[in-house]
């Protein structure tokens, strides 16, 4: 028996209904068509979210984070002496909000745990409304929010995070990177090493086994090889380890003159201290001074090290003791409103906070697409890193490099680092194709 | 074989750590049967009693200097300690030996945390099951350690040993190497004779005293003790007290190795526990043994030689050797019969 058809008024609305909610789907989820995007500001407000350790090991790192993106946040809406936004090259911002709107901030606590870090993104943009997320003291943390702010539809705004991941194999549109990297670490410090070393050495790695300490140590080897060093041995360290002595010993009699710690934070001070107490800045071996590099130096964290950093080679994002009028705006507001200097990841938060909103007043939204279009390939000046770019290509900044000495007088606790060099930007640039990773499109949400 | 040495050496301090926290942790849970994970917290709680020694110590005349001013354009502050200003190069003296000066500062301050930790506290768990004795230890410890990171922030604090301990000492040629060719921190081979004192005190303290036998019979059999009308309970809590200061001088004299942090006492907590189920539950020498061993296999497992082999040996060589233990000798290395088996 045939089935016989029939088309009522019933299965015409059913059939049309479900015809165009499948159209839509597709454009639904990617937000591309969608005039309203995640936690669009709808009264006077707008929020931001800060995303710092406020508890673990980083916590004295996070409290420094808050209080430049406090101070970034007193500075938007007017109030204080105004800081960096009186040197900045963008004048887009006049003190009275973005867009219209008074900046208040949600904060979270990162703990530098992926899962937890996650998780205090997500309540600031389900439950407080954040419109953007920011902060962090971890590539591993920053690499896990910022896929989760891709997803979600907001801007992530990245802290203290140097992985090349984050803006290479791990980089996402909604993310956005100031802080600089290992790539740019080694570029910079392979020439002042070769300078202050000579061509003729064999460097011994002692590396944290997570993905920061990978891309340290290839970056370093790769530098350092081009310049004649030979690699001896590039050991993995678990993360926290504490006590390094086990992995220094071998170190000892190996032969090798250099001895390179791909180690940060609270492991960075336990190595260095530890290398140090067996001799090694005082050895000598193959007839040569021995050496130790510590790539990247955090002077919060140098200070827990004391006197052992002193003459140790590194590199730095910034450093308060530069003289710039955007380094000394800057010094001179967060001085004088906390009573101490402020830390690499200070500046760093604090020149994200500015450029966001600076990015959204100059594109009239808060949308994902329209601030990151205003950010893409955007020019600035006057932030303590000399002139920088925001490259479009993988949305990570692009400025002179610090390589930084452990100082041999300081002055005071906060004074333990001096300035080598500046690396001009050209030497640090890289091909954006050569880490990988794919931007994708941007999501605005809905 | 210089190299071997050399970790033999490293073995042996480190081993000197878990040894001296694990006798303490051995001594509680055998005469009080408590297992106290709040033992980490009484090592880090030592070393902070040497960071606020040395804070005392350093504390500063601070005068404005009348013509420089800061980056953020405040008067740049001269600093002087004050036990400089009043005692001159003695005061520099007092400064430089912290560390040794806050080991005996640390007994009567850790007895007496010990004794109010006891008193306060772990008393009213001697009955309770050891699941809620490590619940309540583990909440004290994460309390303990939260108070002192509120007080001395999360970063570490470096603490120099003494000028004169500061070099290396060339230990190689006493027994027959090349000279320079073992040379080791000196502060450590201090920290292993040190814990080697120490454990030696404690055991003779133990074995030698009518307070010890009546300890040791507690631990043995608190019942017929309590019977023969002798306090036991009071005892216990100068043990208590008696552990705590252990503990606590171990973190004392482990600071210039290991720059402190709230969290350092986690770090070894969980390594002592191993450290205790190794030796064998409430066996004092087993404890002592399995320090030492472990600390050994610790640093000879990070030989580049031994990783080529068995990659990520390094990370796992202590539970390792705790689960081929165990398989082997359920009660541990030293373990009496009947030790937490009911």
């Amino acid at each position: 028996m045939m089935k016989k058809l029939s088309v009522n008024r019933r299965t015409v609305l059913k059939g049309t209904t479900a015809a165009a909610a499948g159209l839509a789907m597709p454009t639904f989820f990617s937000g591309a068509a969608h005039a309203g995007y995640t936690n669009e500001p709808k009264g006077g407000t707008v929020t931001f979210g800060f995303n710092v350790p406020q508890t673990g090991a980083y916590a004295d790192e996070g409290a420094d984070e808050l209080r430049a993106y406090q101070l970034a946040v007193e500075h938007i809406n007017g109030g204080g002496d105004g800081g960096m936004l009186n040197t900045f090259s963008s004048k887009a911002l006049r003190g009275n909000g973005v867009n219209g709107k008074k900046v208040v901030f949600v904060t979270g606590d990162t703990q530098t745990k992926s899962d937890a870090a996650r998780a205090s993104a997500k309540r600031m943009i389900e439950k407080d409304g954040a419109v953007m997320i920011t902060g962090g003291s971890s590539s591993g943390v920053a690499i896990a929010v910022q896929g989760l702010c891709q997803d979600a539809g907001v801007i992530f705004m990245a802290g203290l995070t140097h992985s090349n991941d984050t803006t290479g194999k791990d980089k996402r549109a909604n993310g956005f990177r100031h802080f600089f990297n290992t790539e740019m670490s080694g570029a910079a410090l392979g020439p002042v090493l070769k300078n202050a070393f000579g061509s003729d050495r064999t460097a011994y790695h002692l590396t944290a086994d997570y993905t920061w300490g990978w891309s340290q140590e290839g970056s370093i080897k790769k530098y350092t090889e081009a310049l004649g060093w030979k690699t001896q041995a590039a050991v993995r360290t678990p993360l926290g380890a504490g006590d390094f002595s086990q992995y220094i010993t071998p170190v000892l009699n190996s032969g090798a003159d250099v001895l390179v710690l791909n180690h940060y934070g609270r492991d960075m001070v336990n190595s260095l201290s530890q290398a140090v107490q067996f001799g090694l800045r005082d050895k000598q071996v193959n007839g040569k001074d021995f050496a130790i590099v510590v790539p990247l130096y955090s002077r919060l964290m140098a200070q827990g090290a004391g006197e052992n950093v002193k003459g140790i080679f590194g590199s730095t994002n910034w450093h308060w003791s530069l003289q710039d009028a955007g380094s000394k705006a800057f010094v001179k507001s967060f001085g004088q409103k906390y009573g101490f200097p402020p830390s690499q990841a200070a500046h760093t938060t604090y020149c994200q906070a500015i450029l966001y909103a600076d990015a959204c007043q100059r594109a009239g939204t808060f949308m994902p697409s329209g601030v990151g279009a205003a950010l893409e390939g955007f020019k600035f000046d006057g932030m303590g890193n000399g002139p920088t770019e925001y490259r479009a290509e993988d949305h990570q900044c692009f400025k002179d490099v610090l390589v930084v000495k452990g100082k041999e007088n300081p002055t005071s606790k906060f004074d333990v680092l001096e300035v080598v060099e500046v690396t001009p930007r050209a030497q640090v640039e890289y091909d954006a194709k050569m880490l990988g990773g794919n931007l994708g499109p941007y999501n605005n949400g809905s | 074989m210089d190299a071997i040495f050399l970790q033999i050496l490293n073995g042996l301090d480190k081993g000197g750590a878990y040894a001296l926290i694990a006798l303490g942790l051995t001594i509680i849970f055998g005469a009080l049967g408590v297992v106290n994970f709040a033992h980490g917290a009484l090592f880090m709680l030592g070393a902070f009693v040497a960071v606020s020694v040395k804070a005392i110590l350093s504390l500063e005349i601070v005068t404005l200097d009348p013509v420089n001013k800061t980056a953020w354009g405040t008067p740049v502050e001269i600093r002087l300690p004050y036990v400089e200003a009043w005692f001159g190069d003695y005061g520099a003296v007092l400064i430089n030996y912290a560390v040794p000066i806050s080991v005996l500062i640390a007994i009567p301050v850790m007895l007496l945390l010990g004794i109010a930790m006891e008193r306060g506290l772990i008393k009213y768990f001697y009955k309770r099951p050891h699941a809620e004795q490590i619940l309540v230890t583990f909440g004290l410890a994460i309390v303990v350690q939260e108070i002192i990171k509120s007080v001395y922030g999360a970063n570490p604090i470096p603490q120099p040993a003494p000028d004169i301990a500061k070099g290396m000492i060339d230990f190689g040629i006493l027994v027959g190497f090349e000279a320079g060719n073992v040379v080791y921190p000196a502060w450590r081979l201090i920290y292993f004779l040190f814990s080697a004192a120490v454990i030696a005190a404690v055991f003779s303290f133990l074995q030698f005293t009518t307070f010890g036998m009546v300890v040791r019979a507690g631990m043995a059999d608190r019942e017929t003790v309590g019977m023969l009308g002798i306090d036991i309970d009071r005892r216990f809590t100068i043990v208590f007290g008696m552990a705590a200061v252990v503990a606590g001088m171990a973190g004392v004299m482990y600071t210039p190795i290991l720059s402190p942090d709230y969290h350092m006492g986690m770090d070894f907590l969980v390594l002592s526990f191993v450290v205790v189920v190794v030796g064998g539950m409430g066996s004092l020498g087993g404890a002592v043994a399995a320090g030492f061993l472990l600390g050994i296999l610790q640093s000879f497992a990070s030989m580049n030689e031994v990783k080529d082999i068995f990659p990520g040996i390094d990370q796992i060589i202590i539970y390792l050797i705790a689960v081929i233990i165990l398989l082997v000798r359920p009660r541990g290395l030293m373990g009496r019969k009947g030790v937490m088996e009911h």
